[in-house]
């Protein structure tokens, strides 16, 4: 790794754009929540939010990676519900994708 | 329903009891990082960017798609690009701190503000979710927080050697290690059919905004979609 490498300017500007930007989505919710009231609506929106950015992003994701990942979705998903734990259903998931892909070569 | 853990109090055992918590979320969060460092191995990053990015941004999600849209190539546009992204896919960082208000309202910003720099999915659910623990929810957030933190900037650097050695990450299902995290996550927010309805418009809002327009659109189009639906829903039904 040569001096220019590491520190190359736009990379870590890039960096910095994105820590800014992750801290404002952090501190944001929190701040206006201070201001506005929570109605009930407003409270029930927010219950389905967390799961709904879950959904959201992964159905499409896994609809453009193909087949391979649409199992590997089922396996997190039934690891998930028989053991509650999060580095077993990953790593199960990915290890199905990548044997799939491996039968496919 | 306020009882003594939902005050918000600090003290070193409480933060330590935090960091116990979330000893089961270790393993998947160093796997997690040093996926990141491999997949950033491969795109190109020195390893000093990518343990800068674990340590300033410590947002899995969105460091694995910022890989996506990475480039050698730094344009003005090409920022702005990443930051709407990394904006994307965080949002849910917003709604993880606005119900978090109820607890962390009563401190001052000196103090609430710079803890909300530790909010990530994992302390999020760890402090959120009820439990036989005497120590406080703003404990429990700071403590796992911390410790999630640590672990997640220490496993960037062998991911990233090791990263730097693998020719073909997608034979090895790299590039589903995103997905599979975020599926994981759905099943301990599974509440019963209110909020599995709501989820269904989000996914199939977000299948149709992905079909018709590029980028990453989807993520805030589906979350919106199925934030309205759950808040038009009826508690009872």
């Amino acid at each position: 790794m040569s001096a220019a490498e590491a520190a190359d300017l736009g990379a870590i500007g890039a960096i910095l754009a994105m820590a800014a930007t992750t801290y404002l989505m952090r501190i944001s919710g929190f701040w206006l929540m201070g201001r506005i009231p929570l109605s009930p609506r407003v409270r029930r929106m927010l219950d389905v939010l967390p799961g709904s950015v879950v959904v959201a992003t992964v159905l499409p994701l896994v609809a453009q990676a193909g087949p391979a990942a649409a199992v590997g979705v089922v396996v997190v998903i039934g690891l998930m519900m028989l053991r509650r734990n999060e580095f077993l259903a990953v790593f199960g998931g990915v290890a199905a994708v990548a044997l799939i892909r491996a039968g496919e070569l | 329903m306020i009882g003594a853990r939902d005050l918000a109090r600090w003290s070193l055992s409480g933060i330590r009891e935090g960091a116990r918590l979330s000893l089961p979320l270790l393993p998947g969060t160093v796997v997690f990082a040093a996926a990141f460092g491999a997949l950033a191995a491969q795109k190109g990053l020195s390893l000093f960017e990518a343990t800068l990015m674990s340590a300033l941004v410590f947002a899995g999600a969105s460091q694995l798609v910022a890989m996506e849209v990475w480039t050698s190539r730094w344009s003005f546009g090409a920022v702005l690009t990443l930051a709407l992204v990394t904006a994307t896919v965080n949002m849910r960082f917003m709604l993880m701190g606005a119900s978090l208000r109820p607890w962390f309202g009563a401190l001052s910003p000196w103090q609430s503000y710079p803890v909300l720099l530790l909010t990530v999915d994992a302390n999020w659910l760890i402090a959120m979710s009820p439990r036989g623990s005497r120590a406080s929810h703003l404990e429990v957030f700071v403590g796992s927080g911390l410790a999630l933190w640590a672990f997640w900037v220490a496993a960037t650097v062998p991911g990233y050697l090791l990263g730097a050695l693998l020719s073909e990450p997608k034979r090895f299902g790299l590039d589903f290690i995103l997905p599979a995290f975020f599926a994981a996550l759905l099943i301990p927010l599974w509440r019963g059919p209110r909020r599995a309805f709501a989820w269904l418009i989000a996914g199939g809002t977000a299948l149709a905004i992905a079909q018709l327009t590029p980028g990453w659109w989807f993520i805030i189009g589906g979350a919106l979609a199925g934030s309205v639906a759950g808040g038009w829903l009826d508690e009872r039904s």
